[in-house]
């Protein structure tokens, strides 16, 4: 759990909860101990952008990410969470201020270099931007094909990104014969078949029922447990609620919220649990997903 | 090498998907490749024509007939030495007072005024003979006709040779052939300038049209960390398929015209039976360059703009 450096706020939070749960932060998984010798994954510092024309994207933003966590990114439309994750992955600049992926100003990239990052963080995107001509199997594998991958290597990988997203059955279906949580999933197993360290979700549950939401908040936490960092960024307040995370509240491009919301819960919940304990929270009756 | 047949798989892959820009593209090369295959000899033909006329146009030197007739051989001798040692002076050719009657009886006969020769009393020839002169270089000719008469003591001109009695040149024609010549020259290679221009926008415009169908694909590779290069690939390859079939299909055309039309022609026509035009399978080379280099740029700089990071 790391915080805005600049919010004290946040930051006393954060060692409360971190002394009432000692025995759960002895317990956590090896991936997130491992942050107190490597630099966050994602770090900014005092980030504003400046639209031309004026309007202001984000303001004065500092945060840290450390590895391995699950963290949402909320706020009212407009607030810059789209600007702040396009800051991550250099698709837009920061007017003032530094971004720091794995401890690397990704500012001081150069153009050339730029590929290279987003090889390294996962994006998914409320509109999935998958390939119509493209079949299931082949929308995963063009991930790996551009930066190129082995055939070999493909063939191992694009199967099990599908599984774990629960479309192995559905290879050969075309992005226009999926539903729209099946759509999203393949966005998420494309964002996540290279393995980044972090992967980025862009409103992933925007245009879906709340039972296929928790079904791909669930593939997100299965990608979690691995150890991939997850920024999720959304205005579902109840999903956020319920998930128990680390949320970082934006308003008008500032940071006015860093904590957990509700009662943190341990990280060693399965999957299974994870989306049964949803589910029961959110009052979501519905068949449960095999996956 | 793998990455080769993805580019290519690729390239075809989108060609058979948005099959109507590529036809666009494929039309408008072959337009312009047939164009420029039957312009380029067109230019050639006119530039190798317009040349051999400046070739002939010369100064005439004209002889004085000694007692009525023309001048002893050695005098004539002497005479064309003097002239051939002229600097820019590339030949000297010696018309005899036969020799031009000949020329003018010939003359005549073409405008059917045969009677005008017929008219000339007994064995009598008016014609004097001359020299036709012809320097290196049409620019020269004002030169050498100033050192055939240099100014003399009086600051009147004055011939080197007292058997020339007067020059006689082609300096109108030339102005006029040097200006037609020049306009023609400028005329063509404007229009073949505009030409390749033209087909660079309008295969830009295609491929941009094939891109903008496709911008969702640029967007995806992008994002998931697809190089430049990477992307603009598989377009080029388009475009090259694009040039080459659209090169071909105006080549098979041309080589057609050739065969059916040109050829058949050729004994008639001495403007179409030219030495100085291009082969037909250097043509048909150079074309297949310039369409594929065309149509791989308009892919290139298209991409250019989709491209900013």
């Amino acid at each position: 759990m790391r915080l805005a450096a600049s919010h004290p706020m946040a930051r006393r939070q954060t060692s409360d909860l971190l002394r009432t749960r000692p025995a759960k932060t002895q317990r956590r998984p090896e991936h997130l101990t491992e942050q107190r010798t490597r630099p966050p994954i994602v770090e900014m510092r005092k980030v504003t952008k400046v639209y031309p024309g004026g309007h202001v994207g984000l303001e004065r933003v500092s945060l840290r990410v450390d590895r391995g966590e699950f963290v949402f990114l909320v706020g009212p439309t407009g607030c810059g969470k789209t600007t702040l994750i396009k800051t991550l992955i250099r698709e837009l600049e920061p007017t003032e201020g530094e971004v720091l992926i794995a401890g690397r100003d990704i500012s001081a990239l150069s153009n050339k270099k730029v590929p290279q990052l987003r090889r390294r963080i996962g994006t998914v995107f409320q509109d999935y931007k998958l390939l119509p001509s493209r079949n299931v199997y082949d929308n995963v594998a063009y991930a790996l094909q551009v930066i190129g991958t082995s055939r070999s290597e493909i063939r191992r990988k694009v199967p099990d990104a599908l599984r774990l997203v629960g479309l192995a059955d559905k290879v050969k279906n075309f992005p226009d014969q999926l539903s729209g949580g099946e759509q999203q999933r393949l966005s998420v197993a494309r964002a996540f078949v290279n393995h980044p360290p972090l992967l980025l979700a862009d409103e992933p549950t925007g245009n879906l029922d709340p039972n296929t939401s928790i079904g791909i908040m669930q593939v997100l936490y299965r990608i979690n447990r691995t150890g991939t960092t997850v920024v999720v960024v959304t205005h579902d307040r109840e999903m956020v609620d319920k998930m128990r995370r680390r949320v970082i509240a934006l308003d008008s491009g500032r940071v006015v919220r860093d904590q957990v919301a509700g009662s943190y819960t341990s990280d060693d919940e399965s999957t299974r649990e994870f989306a049964l304990r949803l589910r029961e929270e959110m009052g979501v009756e519905g068949e449960e997903p095999r996956y | 090498m793998g990455r080769v047949f993805f580019f290519i798989g690729e390239g075809l892959r989108a060609l058979r998907r948005s099959a109507a820009p590529g036809l666009a593209s494929i039309v408008t090369v072959c337009i312009t490749v047939l164009l420029l295959g039957v312009l380029i000899p067109v230019l050639q033909t006119t530039n190798g024509k317009t040349n051999q006329v400046r070739d002939q146009v010369g100064l005439r030197v004209f002889l004085n007939d000694v007692n009525g007739q023309q001048a002893p051989a050695d005098q004539v001798s002497a005479l064309r030495a003097k002239l051939a040692a002229i600097p820019h002076v590339k030949s000297v050719q010696f018309v005899d007072k036969n020799q031009a009657l000949g020329i003018l009886g010939d003359q005549l006969k073409q405008e059917n005024r045969e009677d005008i020769t017929a008219q000339l009393p007994g064995s009598h020839n008016p014609l004097p003979a001359s020299f036709n002169v012809t320097p290196d270089d049409l620019s020269n000719l004002p030169a050498v006709r100033n050192a055939i008469t240099p100014p003399g003591a009086s600051g009147q001109p004055s011939p080197i040779d007292p058997l020339i009695s007067d020059i006689g040149d082609s300096r109108d024609d030339a102005r006029k052939i040097t200006g037609a010549t020049t306009a023609i020259r400028w005329v063509l290679g404007v229009v073949a300038a505009l030409l390749l221009v033209a087909s660079l926008l309008l295969v830009a415009n295609t491929i941009r049209l094939s891109i903008y169908a496709r911008r969702r694909e640029v967007e995806v590779m992008r994002l998931v960390g697809a190089t430049n290069w990477f992307i603009r690939w598989p377009f080029m390859v388009e475009g090259l398929v694009c040039g080459l079939v659209g090169a071909g299909i105006a080549i098979g055309f041309l080589f057609l015209g050739k065969q059916v039309i040109v050829d058949p022609l050729a004994n008639n026509f001495n403007l179409l039976n030219s030495g100085h035009t291009i082969g037909f399978a250097n043509l048909a080379l150079v074309l297949l360059c310039v369409a594929m280099g065309v149509s791989a740029m308009g892919s290139g700089l298209t991409l250019r703009r989709f491209l900013r990071i």
